[in-house]
């Protein structure tokens, strides 16, 4: 299976996923939605050396995903394919920042390495927690969430199709993969010119089935709006949800845990 | 029951580009029938299908759905009335799940909620697919994806059905159970398709494309007995009707 193949298939996979029947999964997606972007907003708030105070938030995605039944293995895989990203970003400051901040067992730590590894948490921390909750929440539930949270209906809308046509469009792309690489005989010499004709041709394609899709969605009487059928229902238990997490982010933004471990850890020592 | 009649008079259509897609058509097509239009590759039969649900409107020549001709002004009634069945099934499923796919349409024509299950069970039970309805497009079979597009037009209870190759890329068994759902059906259904066995199965009509203009219309049986006719549209009769490749005994 080739690259582009296996990253397909595990779309379908998470499709699935989202489709299971666990408490957390029944639970209105609104309620999932406000701590999550609570979540992340306290994630990258934090200052650009912090990194003992990021570990305590892996709670919610670790305990998010034990609850939801998705496997831990199959977060880390989606969070190391996009993980290139990350150090693309990061990988400079231990080169620019040089100014030494901590001693580790007699090893010298410079603030640019502090800062990549905190980097490096934030993207686990928040690309985790976004694989997580489209698992226990699924796609379309995620933007009817939205839409009832008033988000504008053009971005919801938009989500929603782009969702659906990432699989037609990933088809045609492992197809025009296969059929190039079946004609390559193994040699890798393909050249970005034959790279940028085959996205050229895709973005044609794209473009065309998008015509064939609206004029499928206005004969169907499409006028901008989606109309959903599916009841969302605030009840008590999003309410405990939603306000025990908010609550326990808020708190660890403000106090940072694992230094205050630490404190009570000496005073019992001492 | 005037509204489940097609009629089309002096049909022209030419591309932005100059290229004469259609010239000269005219048919009627009239309340229960059922009508093959076939024709080689280019001959204009997709075109013709767009302008009988308004995405394209008549340059030259009209239209008429019902008692209507077919104008801008009247094109979200034409819709309701003309049901289009689109070739690629995948362009037709655009919702997160069978169910909101089919309920799409009727919730466009405001259909009330309570209403809503009475025409989307009704669409999917009609083409045997009740039990996908909570499945999303995406992960269905070609014949499960191609029964669903049916049904989010039967949901939306149209006149007239217009289907472009409903049998393409389909399996001989899903094939077998389109054509005979099809055959159950009532409306007045005009369809596009190469698949010629078919057409004999479904259609006791066929108007033949050729270059744009029709070339042939009449009784399906007699135009698959006319060899030149085919020949010279670049068609062939259908394997039903060829002789045995084993004994050569005509069919």
């Amino acid at each position: 299976m080739s690259g582009i193949d296996r990253i397909f298939s595990d779309f379908g996979r998470l499709d699935r996923l989202a489709r299971q029947q666990t408490p957390v999964h029944r639970l209105d997606p609104r309620a999932k939605l406000i701590p999550t972007a609570i979540f992340l907003f306290c994630v990258v708030s934090f200052g650009k050396y912090e990194v003992a105070a990021l570990l305590p938030f892996f709670i919610y995605p670790v305990a998010l995903a034990a609850l939801g039944r998705i496997p831990l293995s199959y977060v880390g895989g989606r969070v190391l394919a996009v993980a290139p990203f990350a150090v693309m970003v990061g990988i400079f400051n231990p080169l620019l920042d040089r100014e030494i901040m901590l001693q580790l067992g007699g090893v010298a730590i410079s603030g640019g390495w502090v800062s990549f590894v905190s980097i490096l948490l934030r993207f686990c921390l928040t690309i985790g927690t976004a694989v997580v909750l489209i698992g226990v929440t699924s796609f379309d539930g995620l933007c009817l969430g939205l839409q009832r949270l008033a988000v504008p209906r053009v971005f919801t809308v938009q989500l929603l199709v782009l969702y659906r046509y990432i699989f037609v469009l990933g088809d045609e792309a492992v197809r025009l993969v296969r059929a190039r690489s079946l004609r390559t005989f193994g040699r890798r010499g393909l050249g970005l010119r034959n790279y940028g004709s085959m996205v050229g041709h895709l973005l044609i394609r794209t473009l065309e089935r998008a015509r064939r899709i609206h004029l499928a969605m206005r004969c169907r009487g499409f006028t901008g709006e989606i109309h959903s059928t599916r009841q969302l229902r605030f009840g008590r238990p999003e309410v405990v949800f939603a306000a025990g997490w908010t609550m326990a982010f808020i708190a660890l933004r403000q106090w940072n845990l694992p230094l205050l471990l630490e404190q009570a850890l000496k005073r019992i020592g001492q | 029951m005037s509204h489940h009649i097609v009629e089309i008079e002096s049909l022209a259509y030419r591309y932005p580009d100059g290229t004469r897609a259609l010239s000269e058509i005219s048919f009627r097509v009239t309340h229960g029938e059922s009508v093959a239009v076939i024709g080689a590759n280019g001959a204009g039969k997709s075109t013709l299908l767009l302008h009988l649900n308004g995405y394209l409107t008549p340059q030259q020549g009209q239209v008429r759905i019902g008692d209507f001709p077919l104008t801008r002004q009247n094109i979200p009634d034409i819709r309701k009335t003309v049901g289009m069945v689109f070739q690629d099934p995948d362009d037709q499923l655009f919702m997160p799940t069978v169910y909101d796919d089919v309920a799409f349409g009727p919730l466009n024509l405001g259909v009330p909620p309570e209403e809503l299950d009475l025409h989307v069970l009704g669409a999917l039970s009609r083409v045997g697919a009740l039990e996908l309805k909570d499945r999303p497009p995406h992960h269905l079979s070609g014949g499960e994806k191609r029964a669903v597009a049916i049904a989010t037009v039967l949901s939306m209870s149209p006149s007239i059905l217009v289907m472009d190759e409903p049998s393409s890329n389909l399996d001989p068994g899903a094939r077998r159970r389109l054509i005979k759902l099809l055959q159950t059906f009532e409306h007045t259904r005009i369809i596009a398709t190469h698949d010629l066995d078919m057409a004999l199965e479904l259609c006791e009509r066929t108007i033949v494309l050729h270059r744009g203009r029709v070339r042939a219309d009449g009784p399906t049986r007699d135009i698959f007995l006319d060899d030149a006719l085919l020949h010279e549209c670049r068609l062939e009769k259908p394997f039903c009707m060829q002789g045995c490749p084993v004994c050569g005994r005509q069919g």
